[in-house]
């Protein structure tokens, strides 16, 4: 046991220095969030409730409710990874992590959790303040997890990805303003693909993001644009994709070992 | 015995820049080492390869044996870095950072005894619970080196470690490098400061332009430059015809080189028949900064 646990040790370290990081920030890192999410479910809900039924007998709010906690996750799984990745670089703490035995494939595992767990912590606090205002269905729940953890994993590599490449805070925030928020907005969020033209609809089709909010949302209330089990193999893939390129910038040292 | 430090033929290129080239290097077990030369000559370049921070563009390094791109994580642990910038993590206070410094390492609580030590021994008792934002230059120095020791590395590293720090804190620093030495640990200096070496260190290695242009003991090394020096007070200008030996003036106070000791008389024969009064007057033994200025000016010359 003991054995183990000294093997563990260092990457297990890195996991609660990297929650711990966020949590001394949770005003930040999960309140603000929380609180974004629930303006956007107050304003939109109020100005299309009653008028906009995307699928048959559900109403606005039900549908909306699992796009923001989705977004929510998958924005804050990018946050986590990338802004402490870019803070240590810009700070020089990097090294301290740089200085140590660990592994490039511990790096990322510890840094891929700690943006998962974050992305879980935002999301399952959104849905407990939506569940006090709304009563929310919670059809197939395993859905719901896989598609959380799937999404916030996948982000949370991008966010490895670009924090690795960004060499200054103006450059992550353009890549969170152009790459990060365009997709999470046009992923169907607030209407259904199925409303688009025929030409936007494809073109939502080619956005991860279209097919982690729609899985996600079919684990609420049963209903989707498309097959879930699709989606899960296209998010699924996504992620693995992700996580090659950025388990292989981090062994070739990319902008962190010249 | 393993050698503590072992640089065999390293090439290190930045673009079209050689930063090092062709460094052999062996540091034994024990010894307390400087590494000396002007800004650019490479040191920080040889120490960022030692530390894994950079990848050499040929030949090999390596720590207490292991070499530190096939066993990293041996070598890495029998190393200790302090690095030249105040670097440091917002996010904590100085006892957690020792703490997941140790982590990294594969410590955990049966090694708080020893970061309590470091932290007694470094006069960081009193800020343990202290923001690192907060702390001051010099105890963010100090914490710095706290970092480096959590492990207990047989091999440490400091990067100008006195860089910037008030004469106290400088000579408190020496003193605890000098106890970590006879402890046993194997140190390695950076630094600008000659003197600092020379208080410090058994011997010496001098870079320039990426090259070790010179390694010997400081002992040897100070006894390479035969002269003295002779710093003097004088009552008017130096005549012109000593002007040559001068190696340091401030108004009417000169320092001049000497090769041979009796030139002192030469000299004050020269002042008296030009009528200039000898204020004050001092004998100084060749520093290793002579040293520095003597083989960085031959090295020029070739």
């Amino acid at each position: 046991m003991n054995l183990i646990n000294q093997r563990f040790r260092g990457p297990w370290t890195l996991f609660k220095k990297e929650i711990l990081r966020f949590w001394r920030v949770s005003f930040q890192t999960v309140a603000a969030p929380v609180m974004t999410a629930l303006l956007y479910l107050l304003i939109f809900s109020h100005v299309l409730g009653g008028r906009v039924e995307v699928y048959p007998d559900v109403p606005y709010a039900i549908f909306l409710i699992p796009g923001l906690i989705m977004m929510s996750i998958l924005q804050n799984a990018f946050a986590n990874s990338s802004s402490s990745l870019i803070q240590s670089k810009v700070m020089g703490s990097i090294i301290f992590v740089l200085l140590t035995p660990l592994s490039y494939l511990e790096f990322f595992l510890a840094f891929l959790s700690a943006s998962i767990v974050r992305g879980l912590v935002v999301g399952f606090s959104i849905y407990f303040v939506a569940i006090c205002f709304i009563d929310l269905p919670l059809i197939h729940p395993l859905f719901i997890l896989a598609f959380a953890i799937a999404g916030s994993g996948m982000l949370g590599a991008f966010g490895i990805i670009a924090g690795l490449w960004a060499e200054k805070f103006d450059q992550m925030a353009a890549f969170q303003n152009f790459v990060i928020m365009p997709l999470s907005f046009l992923s169907g969020v607030f209407y259904s693909i199925h409303s688009l033209p025929p030409f936007w609809q494809k073109i939502s089709h080619l956005n991860p993001f279209f097919y982690m909010i729609d899985g996600f949302r079919y684990g609420f209330f049963g209903q989707g644009d498309i097959s879930p089990w699709f989606s899960l193999t296209v998010v699924l893939g996504s992620f693995i994709a992700l996580s090659f390129i950025t388990i292989g910038m981090l062994k070739a040292g990319y902008k962190l070992r010249g | 015995m393993t050698p503590a430090i072992k640089i065999e033929q390293v090439h290190k290129q930045f673009g079209a820049l050689h930063a090092l080239n062709c460094v052999d290097l062996t540091i034994e077990q024990g010894e307390f080492f400087a590494l000396l030369g002007p800004n650019g000559a490479g040191k920080s370049t040889l120490i960022n390869l030692l530390a894994g921070l950079l990848r050499p563009t040929s030949g090999n390094l390596s720590v207490m044996g292991f070499d530190v791109m096939a066993q990293y994580r041996q070598a890495r642990r029998a190393l200790g870095v302090v690095p030249q910038e105040l670097v440091f993590d917002p996010f904590f206070n100085v006892r957690e950072m020792l703490r997941f410094q140790a982590g990294y390492f594969g410590k955990g609580p049966e090694n708080d005894a020893w970061i309590d030590e470091v932290i007694e021994s470094l006069g960081l008792t009193d800020k343990v619970g202290t923001n690192m934002r907060r702390l001051s230059g010099g105890m963010k120095r100090r914490a710095l080196i706290a970092q480096a020791l959590v492990h207990k590395p047989p091999v440490i590293v400091l990067d100008e470690p006195t860089a910037g720090v008030d004469v106290e804190l400088r000579y408190m620093l020496w003193e605890f490098i000098k106890r970590l030495n006879r402890d046993g640990h194997t140190i390695i200096l950076t630094t600008h400061y000659l003197e600092e070496a020379e208080a410090l260190c058994s011997r010496v290695a001098l870079l320039k332009q990426g090259e070790v242009i010179a390694l010997d003991s400081t002992k040897n090394l100070l006894a390479s430059i035969p002269g003295k020096k002779l710093r003097l007070k004088l009552s008017a200008a130096l005549p012109a015809n000593l002007q040559d030996m001068v190696r340091h003036q401030e108004q009417h106070d000169y320092t001049l080189s000497l090769n041979v000791i009796n030139q002192v008389e030469y000299v004050l024969a020269e002042l008296r028949s030009a009528n200039v009064v000898v204020e004050d007057m001092q004998l100084i033994e060749a520093d290793l900064e002579d040293v520095f200025i003597n083989l960085m000016g031959r090295h020029e010359s070739n």
